[in-house]
């Protein structure tokens, strides 16, 4: 992969992680499918670890990621209830000032670059990579948090003001909910990444948690629409 | 090894506790796999590595899924009765007319706290707990897929539970109904601390009906015993992972609500409050796009017994396997179409409610089509009548006239006579007792023995049955004429000039016949924990593989993960096949993973071991929705002790790292 080629070039200067990495990786015994012994299967030498679907944890985190996306969708539904229900909308309050939230779109969908890259390095098991990359996507998350905190200040409306208010609120509370609930995660997986020895199932976690936010990402789109375009129109 | 690898000999020994450590073994250098018979090595070994520590902290740390899930059932059970008592007292206070036993004020929280405590705190949790401990065992695995999630939401469940219970003996008790309609329940009437104690029952029983959803459509999907491929899984597994990708998708709805709610209360905001723009039907659609696939969560599972119980007990393969998996599948769509017809009785477009009343008579069609299925496997069987099928049969009759009462209030003009009165009390007790707690209790009574390695008592058993049928029917069914005969629900008292007053007593007399029932059933188990005749691992003849092991099981489920050939691996054996796996660790958690369609071996899996981090978890998450329903600051700052938690829960030990990298090997 080109792609990849072209990222990983600042690490590959020299770096006596990446071939220590790369070491580690050769050291690990391959496996093999389960075999048929007399009345028993095998399945001494099966992978003690496995990404995507193959993971259990993939499962769970599809489990909680369709949940809130239902929580996300019931609560845009009651948006557009309560929108439906008043002659005026905002009515009470400006729109918010969409400098802030557009911002934080471009922010989000550059979030999902490192995520993208540390999700591939960690399929790789290439430790300097996925330290690497975590960080740069933890960076870039903490610059996201920040916009956050600027877009909260623009809102321009109180949560007790309207209905209008109530709404808006609580969906883009519940987005940011989601948003800090996972940037959290990450820090605690990345640190995780700095306790070595670091087993296989820990750059499952690195994978999984890159999937989560894909979820969060892919979310913001239509929360971003609703919140910023839905009293404009 | 014998072939019988997991067919054991009735009352097989389990093995003796191990003094020698397999960790010890492990670090000289030793490695034990299973695949072995009882009694050796290996077996010694796993009863090692997966028995919970002895005393208090052992206990609160298990997240065995046979504790866990006989907790839950126990615990719902306590709470079963404890909300039956409740109707009792309401029972006697309606006996008679203008009887002066409990006045409007307690009235109120007594109806709410019984449909509260039997809808949340018992029926789904219950039905729930039943497949922890079922699932895994039926799926032919060794524990949960999330073992230390199970853990915490049961813990969530139960402070959850006391939370509302502790409330009432204050005087706090929830007093808006079961389903809490806005704006009674709002800021304006609902004044005091009730309904906030009542929304975070809620959230946390939501909360743990999600977690335990999430982990039991893992199991289904991905820890399948080699061989069970889709076309081979029992219909309890069926009914399981159907139930729980319903909960995944409707459980959101009722969360919400509840937290709007909560925001409206705590922080001033106006979602339900039409004088600033909000709306107060909204919370109807949200609690009832939860709340009837809610009696789906609970009705389905129940399917799932009776498609276990019938064909033992009928001594023959299910008749129509394909046509029940179908029709379970098929309820499980259509209970999303249902929801607006508890809400006939509000303003909505009309041409919605023929389509919600054309959607309520669908679903007769899968209901319809399993009656037959079973029908026919009893009709062509060898019938074997015991409680369990008992059971069964009374769950036929009731629920058959609960959905003829269905037909009857699906319907727009006829519901709007009867709504809010005392026939739809007595068309949801029929559906949900016959529709659930009749083939809970006959799945209790075929289960029993797998529990706790003990036979239930037979004719205590019948007697039981016979009262709760007789006195079923004798409580509930006046109920239908006197909510005809105009009598509302929720009403603490009548005037005599109504006319209602003998029926009331009558059903009066059936609660009381229900009430001695139940006694007869805690005197059962009680009786039969300490005397009951001792249970093989297979004691029924049945074919799934729960019965493959030990009554009780071990810690570790099988000695050796069973490979599957048929649908019922116990009756029918391909002679070509595998049957056992051989391979994992004995000296830690391992397990299996296996393909989704097909169940092929695939993964390696090593479980999480037991820890108190999911005990902690669970109280902080209860302290922070008490701190955020008192002051709007709590629901920041104390989000602080429950991230700890979490995090503590996750940190990977050094001990835990180095088991993983022994046994690694790269995918």
């Amino acid at each position: 992969m080109n792609l990849r080629r072209i990222v990983s070039g600042p690490m590959r200067a020299g770096n006596d992680a990446q071939a220590k990495a790369t070491r580690e990786r050769q050291t690990t015994p391959g496996s093999t499918p389960a075999i048929r012994r007399g009345d028993a299967l095998d399945v001494e030498h099966l992978p003690s670890y496995g990404f995507g679907t193959r993971s259990l944890m993939w499962w769970g985190t599809a489990g909680m990621s369709t949940i809130e996306g239902m929580g996300f969708a019931l609560m845009i539904a009651v948006y557009f209830d309560l929108k439906s229900r008043s002659q005026m909308w905002p009515n009470e309050g400006t729109p918010p000032q969409l400098l802030w939230g557009t911002l934080n779109l471009v922010l989000a969908l550059l979030s999902a670059v490192p995520s993208v890259f540390a999700d591939d390095a960690a399929k790789d098991r290439d430790l300097a990579r996925v330290r690497f990359w975590m960080i740069v996507f933890l960076v870039i998350g903490l610059g996201l948090l920040g916009v956050r905190w600027l877009e909260i200040n623009a809102l321009n409306v109180r949560w007790d003001a309207s209905a209008y208010g109530s709404a808006v609120w609580v969906l883009f509370g519940l987005h940011t909910f989601n948003v800090l609930t996972n940037y959290a995660d990450s820090v605690v997986v990345t640190a995780v990444m700095f306790k070595t020895p670091v087993d296989g199932k820990r750059y499952v976690d690195i994978a999984e948690n890159a999937g989560y936010w894909w979820f969060i990402v892919l979310t913001w789109i239509p929360i971003y629409a609703v919140v910023y375009w839905g009293p404009r129109f | 090894m014998n072939a019988d690898a997991y067919a054991l000999p009735a009352g097989a020994a389990p093995p003796g506790r191990s003094e020698r450590s397999p960790h010890e073994a492990a670090t000289r250098g030793e490695r034990v796999l299973d695949g072995e018979g009882w009694g050796s090595a290996a077996a010694l070994a796993l009863e090692h590595t997966w028995r919970d520590r002895p005393g208090l902290l052992g206990w609160l740390r298990t997240n065995d899924h046979k504790r866990i899930g006989l907790r839950f059932v126990v615990t719902a059970f306590v709470f079963f009765v404890a909300a039956g008592l409740l109707a009792a007292v309401m029972r006697a206070q309606l006996a008679f007319p203008d009887n002066p036993l409990v006045g409007p004020d307690l009235y109120n929280q007594l109806f709410t706290m019984h449909g509260t405590t039997m809808m949340f705190i018992f029926a789904v949790p219950v039905m729930q707990g039943m497949a922890v401990y079922l699932v895994p065992l039926m799926a032919g695995t060794r524990n949960t897929a999330f073992p230390r999630m199970t853990a915490c939401a049961y813990w969530l469940y139960l402070l959850g539970a006391l939370s509302l219970w502790i409330g009432f003996a204050l005087n706090t008790g929830g007093d808006a109904g079961w389903f809490a309609y806005v704006p009674l329940a709002g800021p304006q009437y609902g004044i005091g601390k009730r309904t906030d104690v009542w929304n975070n029952l809620i959230n946390l029983t939501e909360a743990m009906g999600l977690m335990v959803a999430v982990d039991l459509a893992t199991v289904i999907f991905k820890m399948r015993a080699p061989g069970m491929s889709l076309r081979r899984m029992p219909l309890f597994l069926w009914a399981s992972l159907v139930t729980s990708l319903m909960i995944i998708f409707a459980m959101p709805s009722v969360m919400l609500a509840a937290n709007l709610a909560q925001f409206d209360r705590t922080f001033a905001t106006h979602f339900f409050n039409p004088s600033e723009g909000g709306d107060v039907l909204i919370w109807q659609h949200l609690f009832w796009f939860f709340g009837h696939p809610e009696v789906y969560f609970i009705f389905i599972p129940a399917l799932g017994f009776v498609s276990s119980i019938i064909p033992t007990f009928a001594r023959r393969p299910m008749f129509g396997h394909d046509a029940v998996v179908l029709s379970l599948v098929a309820t499980g769509f259509l209970a999303f179409g249902l929801w607006v017809h508890h809400m006939f009785a509000t303003n909505l477009p009309e041409l919605g409610k023929s389509f919600f009343t054309a959607m309520s008579y669908m679903i007769a069609i899968p209901t319809a089509v399993q009656i037959f299925c079973w029908i026919a496997t009893l009709w062509t069987g060898r019938i074997n009548l015991r409680t369990p099928l008992l059971y069964v049969l009374g769950f036929f009759a009731i629920l058959v006239l609960g959905g003829l009462t269905g037909i009857m209030v699906g319907s727009v003009p006829f519901d709007l006579q009867a709504h809010d009165s005392y026939f739809v009390v007595a068309h949801l007790h029929y559906v949900l007792l016959g529709g659930a707690v009749f083939p809970l209790f006959g799945a209790f009574f075929y289960w029993f023995p797998k529990f706790t390695g003990r036979m239930m008592g037979e004719r205590l058993g019948r007697w039981q049955f016979t009262l709760f049928f007789i006195g079923f029917n004798v409580a509930f069914f006046p109920m239908h004429i006197l909510g005809l005969a105009g009598m509302p629900r929720r009403i603490y008292t009548y005037a005599a000039e109504t006319g209602w007053g003998p029926l009331n007593l009558v059903a009066t007399i059936g609660a009381v016949v229900i009430a001695v029932s139940i006694l007869l059933f805690v005197i059962n188990v009680v009786r039969s924990l300490a005397k009951g005749e001792a249970a093989s691992a297979d004691p029924w003849g049945a074919g799934t593989l729960e019965w493959a092991t030990l009554s009780p099981p071990p810690a570790f489920n099988f000695v050796a993960l069973p490979v599957v050939a048929s649908r019922e691996p116990l009756w029918a054996r391909e002679a070509d096949e595998p049957t056992h796996v051989r391979g994992l660790s004995a000296q830690t958690r391992e397990g299996l993973v296996t393909t989704v369609l097909d169940a092929r071996p695939d993964v390696r899996y090593s479980y999480p071991t037991p820890t108190i981090w999911p005990v902690v978890a669970a109280i902080t998450v209860v302290g922070w929705l008490f701190w955020s329903a008192m002051t709007p600051s709590g629901m920041f700052y104390g989000l602080i002790p429950p991230a700890i938690a979490f995090i503590a829960w996750y940190w990977p030990t050094q001990k835990e790292t180095a088991e993983q990298l022994l046994l690694e090997r790269r995918p």
